[in-house]
């Protein structure tokens, strides 16, 4: 049995599929941007239980790379690498915005765009969908602000929580089809507006099964360097 | 030993050790460690996502070191214990996430104990057994408390603490104003042995006086002693003077373990306990360690600290706790368990 899960968006989301269909035999999803490590053990507990899957019939894992707030996407990873470790199994890396890219059905170019906080988003751009439904990453994984990269984005439908929260920066540049605030697809050029905001784990794992998701490494995709605050030299504690 | 007994798997990464131990009822089978401290030397203190990023990385690796160092196989370990907390948010989530990995993957229970009881309970693997009733003496880079202990599966009871710089944090500091590297404690240590002379300036001692005694008996204060070394030391080298580092060292040196031992004395006689237990990294402070034996033998106390591999942060603490805890029957933990930042010392598990 597949084991897939991402955790790099608000999102704990996590399925099971059958390791040679891709039919996917239970999934769980809960948005809550706080508490990835409270809740991605217990859904996988869950889904396997429901599913009356045993964890030694687990014969890989695919879990989701990011880029993603670094805090929560290091729970998956870290959980998928100890599972994999002591079981003996498989286990497999997607960079988690081709997760989402494969979750448009639109039949056009897409980009994607995430939420990366400190109002800069993840974004990278796609081709439209093989015969496989497969499709191919043109540029990025990339973090940057909005406004800056919007020319990029111009013209495309972008799927994605970047599309909710910066609809109209990127919007604004893209086809000049209006943003839906609740929508996660914006620019769809005459549909009705997709919503898509977070990776799906069932999306992942009949990817990963039907091949047409490209596997890596399980190794985080954080795209910016640590946060350090240089501490200076002693202060002078005589009077001056 | 006994082979009965059951196998602990213990996983720490409240700061930035990777530890993972295993622990047979009180027998250490093995203490893997990765260290991101060298990648935190040259910010002179520790970067919380650079150690986040490092817990990832080290984590499957110390868990196969720790097995292969014991001679066992995931599969024949019967339970899991963690540290939830306290410690930094990040890192320690990735440890919990691990745990439950394993717990998930191995389908044995999970036990997500306190960072600072397991300083404490540690010595269980050197010495046996916990004494029934003691003062354990708390001395680490965040924290520096006495607390009585009955029985440590129980909880500990709080009796003092510092009121402002924690014991090892003092040490940082001070090799820092001395121009030794981080983390200062062992350097400090280092150069007071090497010809330091202890009585070359007498540094202040905080909380000591009559007054303070009165309202913070059992409580420390390191803050006025690390700005008077301070003061010292710039003074000497505004006049344009050599610091005599190894003297200053151990005049320090000499004030925190003065300190320390007299309030933890002090705290056994106060209950009528017997034993003394000193944990947490300043435990491996050689001049603590001497002062320590030489006043409890004359107040007729016995001290017990664990060697100094075992005072810093490592796995074999969490799996001693955890060794404990399941000897005691208690309830395992969720696996919905948070890493708990703030844990107070007074929860054992959570
Ligand atoms: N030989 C020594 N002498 C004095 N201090 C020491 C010695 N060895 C280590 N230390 C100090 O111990 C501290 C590290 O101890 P430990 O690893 O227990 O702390 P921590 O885990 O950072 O803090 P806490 O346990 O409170 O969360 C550092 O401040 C270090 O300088
Ligand atoms: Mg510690």
């Amino acid at each position: 049995m597949l084991l897939a899960f991402d955790t790099s968006s608000a999102a704990v989301t996590v399925a099971l599929a059958d390791p040679v269909s891709g039919n996917v035999l239970g999934s769980s999803t809960t948005v809550d941007a706080l508490r990835h490590g409270e809740l991605l053990a217990p859904a996988i507990a869950e889904v396997l239980a429901t599913a009356g899957v045993g964890v030694k019939e687990l014969t890989k894992i695919a879990v989701g790379t990011g880029p993603g707030p670094f805090t929560g996407l290091r729970v998956g990873l870290v959980t998928a690498r100890t599972m994999a470790d002591v079981l003996g199994i498989e286990v497999v890396g997607v960079c988690s915005l081709d997760i989402l890219a494969k979750q448009s059905s639109l039949a056009l170019p897409v980009a994607v765009a995430t939420d990366a906080r400190r109002k800069e988003i993840y974004w990278a751009l796609y081709d439209g969908p093989a015969a496989d439904g497969s499709r191919r990453r043109l540029e990025g994984p990339a973090v940057d602000k909005p406004a800056e990269v919007a020319h990029v984005l111009a013209g495309l439908p972008v799927i994605g929580r970047g599309a909710v929260l910066y609809g109209e920066v990127l919007g604004a540049t893209a086809t000049g089809a209006s943003a839906g605030s609740a929508a996660g697809t914006i620019g769809a050029v005459g549909d009705e507006p997709e919503v898509v905001e977070y990776p799906s784990a069932e999306v992942l794992a009949t990817g990963v099964v039907t091949g047409t998701l490209q596997v890596t490494a399980p190794d985080p995709l954080y795209l910016r360097r640590p946060d350090v605050t240089m501490s200076g030299g002693p202060k002078s504690v005589l009077p001056k | 030993m006994s082979e009965n007994e059951p196998l602990i798997l213990g996983i720490e990464t409240s700061c930035d050790e990777t530890g993972v131990g295993l622990v047979r009822g009180h027998t250490l089978l093995a203490d893997a460690i990765a260290s991101s401290v060298d990648e935190h030397a040259r910010f002179g203190g520790v970067v919380p996502e650079v150690a986040s990023r490092a817990h990832l990385e080290a984590m499957v690796p110390t868990i196969r070191r720790a097995c292969e160092t014991a001679g066992v196989k995931p599969s024949d370990v019967d339970a899991i214990a963690v540290t939830s907390g306290p410690g930094l948010a990040g890192a320690l989530l990735v440890g919990v996430a691990a745990a439950k990995g394993l717990a998930l993957s191995l389908d044995k229970p999970l036990y997500g104990v306190n960072h600072l009881a397991a300083h404490v309970a540690v010595d269980t693997l050197e010495h046996g057994e916990l004494p029934k009733g003691a003062v354990a003496m708390l001395v680490s880079g965040g924290h520096s408390s006495l607390l009585a202990v009955e029985d440590i599966t129980e909880g500990v009871e709080p009796m003092g603490s510092t009121i402002d710089d924690a014991a090892g944090e003092a040490f940082d500091k001070v090799a820092r104003v001395l121009g030794l590297p981080f983390p200062g404690g062992p350097y400090v240590d280092k150069a007071a042995r090497d010809g330091g002379d202890r009585a070359y300036v007498t540094f202040p001692r905080g909380l000591t006086s009559q007054r303070d005694l009165e309202r913070h008996r059992f409580d420390f204060s390191f803050s006025g002693l690390k700005t008077a070394v301070a003061r010292w030391v710039e003074a000497k080298r505004r006049d344009g003077e050599d610091v005599p580092v190894n003297h200053v060292a151990a005049a320090f040196q000499e004030a925190v373990c003065d300190v320390l031992t007299r309030k933890a004395i002090d705290a056994c006689k106060d209950r009528g306990y017997e034993h003394l237990l000193i944990g947490g990294g300043v435990a491996a402070n050689s001049r603590l360690r001497q002062m320590a034996e030489e006043r409890c033998a004359a107040a007729g106390i016995a001290v017990r600290v664990p060697r100094p591999g075992l005072c810093t942060d490592n796995g074999a603490m969490v799996a001693a706790l955890g060794s404990e805890l399941v000897r005691a029957g208690k309830t395992p933990s969720p696996l919905g368990l948070p890493a708990d930042s703030s844990m107070p010392i007074t929860t054992v598990l959570n």
